[in-house]
């Protein structure tokens, strides 16, 4: 926790933001990424340095660098050059950012964020800003500027709200990432975005866990599930011919509270009998490449087609995971597609052909859930989650990305009697971000996370008061791994979890022993426990 | 300064135009040889500007989605904020054109005693849609000068813009609107902190220029009476290539045709070539389609990654120890460490 109360408040911005000058404090900053994380994955520059050094040991030629990488993609992105030009400042985007709102910052409205860009483009490469300089709105390319990039392109979390808003569509993402390629460039990187990069890179995962550690972690958890429901319940690993590779974060295996959601695939999974694997080569659905360079994005993406077509499955079934399925849904198959090894995925317990996949033949978990309680194939007592009153936090990539919208809704209203929502433009497509995604969800961040994520928990304590909620659900590795300090610090008495957690609580497993307390362990509600034993269940 | 500025030079643009039209060579100038230059710029600049963006490819598909994804026949899917087909793209594009579905969502937010209010806010919407609409119909108006007989959809137009009947010649509701929605886009600029904070010389400079282009239209039409005829004859000239400035049109038309030329040159320069750019923009105009139908991206690089053979070299006796099946036959490639379990 910060020493002082983080205070939000709104100010009027003042000054000029063409002055690139950017004061570098701790709490507000990522680390610069360790060389050899930069050696592991051959990116140029590897270097000791720090965002407060006042000499960065740039390359020599980093100017030349950093502009020739803005022309080639410039030319290979439409996107970039597009909104590069067209914006016309209208600042619709401005208050729909969570970091402007949490810290008042004027260079982090969207709108600014993507000026401290285009006025390099201008100035470089159009022709009113090579004759007329600042009065075209050009800037010169100078280190603090690269220094300033590093700061505001570092403290977007590439959610995209602000783009929802926008009348041109002119998404901050893709202009956040322009600039995060070009800082790679010339080695301005964080650690917290390369040593997961590196670690998948190497081992499969993001942390780092080599497979006989990613083989005792999943065992582990397979032997809590069954104690839990006193079932045998065991899983599979790098098993060739099964009909499903199932991809998760890794986080979803050693981290709390992710690993709850881990216990309730591994039951659903056990309760229909699904043949499936997974694999400790895949043992990452996460792709930080997304937070680093689409090259990187591709290049750790690559092992999960490869492992499916290597296993001989059929198709992918991947957890729960934000960012993990912005690359599954929008990149996978144009980066490392056709998926034509692999078929048309179908459920095997209801038939239902997953339409919306046809082509990259990976199903999201809750669609594949919620197809299975539409067609009441799972036993299910909500009354097993009475003893949360749960709310719904739209992850910023499964809801803007995809849309992903209802059908983690339809699996919560079925498995618990107590949800309400949050107010109507703080979810679904206008929902606000964790403040931690995108690669800053690291510890000597945290100050500018509180502030980041102060949205997101303001409508999660309305909710609170409202109507005593005490559970906030999510479909986010990085939400699981940093809600809870934000919730902790501006909504303390809240918990996190994952759908497929309450899930894993609601489901009556056939032949399963009696069950008095939910996967963490805390006892069901007086009430739902008297009633709530497996013969007694009604589906749902 | 930034408005200062823009306000300096839409003044010089419109002096230039009042002295000249005051002179028989800057009568020639400004009406027989300006038109085209300007002509020639916007529709050389505007097709450049189009092509330079049409040519840059659409390496992966990464529209935003604004409502629920079609999944399930029993889940209501988002038709046109989320559209899966064409024809939702092309509602979503009309809606976002014709009537800025984005901007129409804006809130407004405030942080007070702890809480966070987003609060509706529609006036940048309705003043952003009222003066566009208003411009397109002034614009259409304008098709009187420059097509012989007049169109009936023209006189149409013109009857339901004069519709109230005010005053003689009666007044225009659009020309109300298009300054009412400028001056509250102006003072938007000026007093919204924010606002002001990004607002650039070309800000300033566009909104100026086209209320500097409504006042000397206002003033021709309400104020000193111009003889439309007049106004006809260069018009129907300047199409059929024989431009002839006749008499009598005095120095405000002139201002006022220099600031359209200034307006016409200016755009495919500047922000203004939004109104072009919207139709290209890849996280509106495509289909949430990505997982049934695969994009091509036509640069798609081959990568260095980390192959499973790799992987399984460097694991394989944590694997073996660990009961992992690997894949690899005994031997292959690495005979010295080879064991047998």
């Amino acid at each position: 926790m910060p020493e002082t109360l983080v205070q939000i408040e709104q100010k009027a911005p003042r000054g000029d933001w063409r002055d690139p000058h950017v004061e570098f404090r701790k709490g507000s900053i990522c680390y610069s990424a360790a060389a050899k994380n930069l050696g592991a994955l051959s990116l140029p520059n590897p270097r000791a340095w720090q965002p407060m050094d006042a000499d960065w040991k740039l390359p020599p030629d980093w100017k030349r660098i950093v502009l020739d990488g803005m022309k080639e993609r410039l030319k290979k992105y439409r996107s970039f050059r597009l909104f590069m030009d067209i914006c016309v400042r209208c600042g619709a985007c401005a208050d729909k950012c969570h970091f402007y709102l949490g810290s008042a910052d004027p260079k982090n409205m969207p709108v600014v964020r993507a000026e401290l860009m285009r006025s390099i483009y201008r100035r470089y490469f159009t022709l009113t800003g090579r004759l007329f300089g600042s009065l075209a709105g050009g800037r010169e390319l100078t280190e603090d500027v690269i220094k300033e990039w590093f700061y505001y392109f570092y403290q977007c979390t590439e959610c995209r709200r602000c783009s929802v808003f926008c009348p041109y569509g002119i998404d901050t993402a893709e202009i956040t990432m322009m600039g995060r390629e070009l800082l790679n460039l010339i080695g301005c990187n964080t650690n917290w975005v390369l040593e997961p990069a590196a670690n998948c890179f190497r081992t499969g995962n993001h942390l780092g866990i080599q497979p006989h550690g990613f083989k005792d972690s999943i065992d582990f958890a397979a032997e809590e599930a069954s104690e839990i429901t006193g079932l045998d319940i065991e899983v599979p690993i790098n098993r060739k011919g099964a009909e499903v590779l199932f991809v998760m974060p890794s986080a979803d295996y050693f981290g709390t509270p992710h690993y709850y959601t881990l216990l309730g695939y591994l039951m659903l999974f056990r309760e229909i009998g699904l043949d499936y694997t997974v694999s400790a080569y895949a043992s990452e659905g996460g792709n930080f490449g997304l937070f680093s360079s689409h090259e990187m994005m591709k290049r750790l993406n690559a092992k999960i087609y490869d492992e499916a077509r290597r296993l001989r499955v059929k198709w992918i079934l991947g957890g729960e995971c934000g960012h993990m399925w912005r690359v599954l849904h929008q990149y996978m198959d144009t980066m490392n597609g056709p998926a034509d090894f692999l078929e048309v995925p179908v459920s095997p317990i209801t038939g239902t052909v997953f339409e919306n996949a046809r082509s990259t033949r990976a199903v999201h978990i809750c669609e594949f859930t919620a197809d299975l309680i539409h067609h009441g194939t799972l036993k299910l007592d909500p009354r097993r989650n009475d003893h949360w009153i749960a709310t719904y936090h739209d992850s910023c990539n499964p809801a803007r990305a995809m849309g992903l919208l209802e059908e983690p809704r339809t699996i919560l209203k079925s498995v618990c009697r107590n949800f309400h929502e949050m107010p109507e433009n703080t979810i679904r497509e206008q929902t606000f971000c964790c403040g931690s995604g995108a690669g800053l969800g690291t510890d000597e961040n945290l100050e500018m996370r509180l502030r980041g994520g102060f949205p997101r928990a303001n409508a999660v304590k309305y909710v609170k008061e409202k109507h005593g909620v005490n559970l906030l659900t999510c479909i986010c590795a990085i939400d699981k791994a940093t809600l809870p300090t934000l919730l902790e610090y501006w909504v303390p008495g809240v918990e996190v979890a994952g759908v497929h957690e309450l899930l894993g609580n609601a489901l009556v497993m056939t032949g399963e022993k009696e069950r008095v307390a939910d996967l963490r362990g805390e006892l069901f509600a007086p009430e739902a426990h008297s009633v709530g034993s497996a013969s007694e269940a009604s589906h749902a | 300064m930034n408005e200062i500025y823009a306000l300096l030079v839409v003044l010089a643009i419109a002096a230039a135009g009042l002295a000249g039209g005051q002179m028989s060579f800057g009568r020639i100038a400004l009406a027989e040889v300006i038109p085209y230059a300007a002509a020639i710029l916007f529709l050389a600049g505007f097709c450049w500007r189009i092509m330079r963006w049409a040519w840059a490819p659409v390496p992966f598909h990464i529209p935003v989605t604004c409502g629920q994804q079609k999944s399930f026949r029993w889940i209501r899917a988002a038709k046109i904020d989320n559209p899966s087909t064409q024809w939702g793209v092309l509602a979503r594009m009309a809606a976002e054109i014709l009537l800025f579905r984005s901007l129409f969502r804006n809130s407004r937010a405030q942080i007070g005693g702890g809480w966070l209010i987003l609060s509706e806010s529609g006036a940048l919407w309705l003043s952003a849609l009222a003066f566009h609409w208003a411009l397109l119909l002034i614009l259409l108006r304008h098709l009187r000068l420059f097509l012989e007989p007049v169109p009936a959809f023209v006189n149409a137009l013109e009857r339901l813009d004069s519709f109230f009947q005010l005053g003689a010649p009666p007044l225009y509701l659009s020309d109300v609107v298009v300054i009412a929605a400028l001056g509250y886009l102006l003072i938007r600029r000026f007093r919204d902190p924010a606002v002001r904070f990004i607002s650039l010389f070309t800000d300033y400079f566009g909104l100026f220029l086209l209320l500097a282009i409504s006042v000397t239209g206002v003033l021709m039409r309400y104020f000193t009476r111009i003889d439309v005829l007049n106004v006809k004859e260069l018009a129907l000239g300047l199409a059929a290539m024989r431009p002839q400035a006749p008499q009598g049109l005095g120095p405000i038309f002139f201002a006022h045709l220099l600031l359209v030329c200034a307006l016409a040159s200016y755009l495919p320069f500047s922000k203004l070539m939004h109104m072009g750019g919207i139709f290209l923009s890849p996280t509106r105009n495509l289909a949430n389609n990505s997982r049934s139908r695969r994009h091509i991206n036509p640069w798609n690089h081959p990568v260095k990654t980390h192959t499973y053979p790799e992987w399984e070299k460097e694991f394989r006796e944590k694997l073996q120890s660990a009961g992992i099946p690997v894949e690899i036959a005994e031997g292959a490639g690495d005979a010295g460490n080879a064991r047998t379990n």
